[in-house]
């Protein structure tokens, strides 16, 4: 395998842990949210976070790059403290992470709604107040489902593409990931560099997926 | 200072439950058909379930008031509150289970341990329990907490015939020894005669007979 090849890969499999990292407080807090509280506005916050999955990912790509652009709402702030955010590794981290976390909210939500209600009421009839209700016994009985949310959608980053390509490019060595360089190298027609990159993503999709699925299964 | 002060109602879809009780007993046991309204009277002592009106109060203590406006959340009202299903934690073993209660402070664990019988346990997986044991840890975990009132909901339920027993000369050294009052949702009059020195026969929502337990049962 080239440097190159090696590279790619490295920086995805980077970008998308960065991603799942950057998914996971907001997304388990979401979930929670959907699986355990009644507000107005419910229906309208669910279908947001489900968006990216029915969007094309180019349009939010194009979203994105609106919001983080340097005239953009949180672009421009951003920039204002020397941050640089599009047609940088960030951009790429940001649309994985935007593109990956419905699939974290929808598995960890289903596994919050199933953690029987009654182990809380007990741990609060035990003195336990509600953040440490949530830590001892609500996270710990949904970890299986949070777990194979998060590897869902680090495989979903893995494999981003129509977002990153609007809002980060294909910059070899600096935003270029599996996805955006099997697609450049086709273009460009090295045929051969594009097959390795599509060996390297299917095996780590393959093993995310099937450890995903175990947990799932076992949770 | 044991005795209970359970006057209120609640609703409960169709289904109305009713108590107005002033007793000074130290261990109160509920007695009758399955869906009489035991378990609710016991899940609103806990602090699950609101009533619409009354008062609760335990040992003096006044748990839930709608004239004073005093609704005390479950983690204030320190009542041990054994289910049913005894609901161990599942993914914790039998110390951390029986820690839950303790916030940092296990003063009474040691005679604990000793009188449930827990010493051995105390490192094996909750899910290796029998129904026994189980209960027995569901008995420490809540007294650890040094609960005001122990609300038991059919404690042998799970339990085999032969060790219930066992349950039973436990439950009788929390009440005389440890002098925590007991509220008893019991499965059988036996129980109701060993264990309570006033019972509340219920049915349908309402106590239809109270007393002496050897008056009413025996």
């Amino acid at each position: 395998m080239s440097r190159e090849i090696a590279e790619i890969a490295l920086f995805t499999t980077a970008a998308a842990g960065a991603a799942t990292v950057l998914m996971l407080g907001p997304g388990v807090g979401l979930a929670w949210v959907l699986a355990r509280r009644t507000f107005p506005g419910k229906a309208i916050l669910e279908t947001l976070v489900s968006l990216p999955l029915v969007v094309p990912p180019v349009a939010t790509g194009l979203i994105l790059l609106w919001l983080l652009g340097r005239r953009g709402p949180i672009g421009r702030p951003l920039e204002a403290m020397g941050i640089e955010v599009v047609f940088t590794s960030r951009a790429v981290v940001i649309a994985m992470a935007v593109m990956g976390m419905p699939l974290l909210v929808r598995t960890a939500r289903a596994g919050f709604e199933q953690v029987t209600r009654r182990y809380e009421q007990i741990a609060e009839t035990l003195g336990a107040g509600p953040w440490r209700v949530f830590r001892t016994v609500t996270l710990p009985l949904a970890s299986r489902n949070i777990l194979a949310g998060a590897l869902l959608g680090f495989s979903r980053a893995l494999g981003e593409f129509g977002a990153t390509i609007v809002v980060a490019g294909s910059i070899p060595g600096r935003t270029r990931t599996l996805a955006v360089g099997i697609y450049s190298y086709t273009e460009t027609g090295q045929d051969r560099q594009a097959a390795l990159l599509l060996v390297v993503s299917v095996a780590i999709a393959f093993a995310a997926v099937l450890v995903s699925n175990r947990l799932a299964r076992e949770g | 200072m044991a005795g209970f002060e359970l006057e209120f109602s609640l609703r409960q879809g169709a289904f109305r439950v009713e108590i107005a009780e002033r007793t000074d007993a130290r261990a109160l046991a509920l007695f009758g058909p399955s869906g009489s309204g035991k378990r609710t009277i016991m899940e609103a002592v806990a602090g699950l379930r609101q009533p619409e009106r009354g008062t609760i109060a335990v040992a003096g203590r006044v748990l839930f008031s709608r004239e004073q406006h005093i609704d005390l959340p479950a983690r204030s009202r320190r009542t041990g509150y054994v289910p049913q299903d005894v609901l161990l934690f599942p993914h914790m073993d039998v110390r951390s289970n029986v820690l839950y209660g303790a916030n940092g402070n296990a003063r009474n664990l040691d005679s604990l341990l000793d009188l449930l019988e827990l010493r051995p346990l105390m490192s094996r997986r909750v899910t290796s329990l029998s129904g026994g044991e189980r209960q027995r840890v569901a008995l420490a975990r809540a007294l650890v907490s040094e609960p005001d009132v122990l609300l038991l909901d059919e404690p042998m339920a799970a339990v085999d015939i032969p060790r219930r027993r066992r349950i039973l000369d436990a439950l009788l050294r929390i009440r005389d020894e440890l002098h925590v009052p007991l509220v008893y949702v019991a499965h059988s009059p036996e129980e109701v005669l060993r264990i309570s020195d006033w019972v509340l026969v219920m049915d349908g929502g309402r106590v239809t007979a109270r007393g002496v337990p050897s008056a009413v049962i025996g």
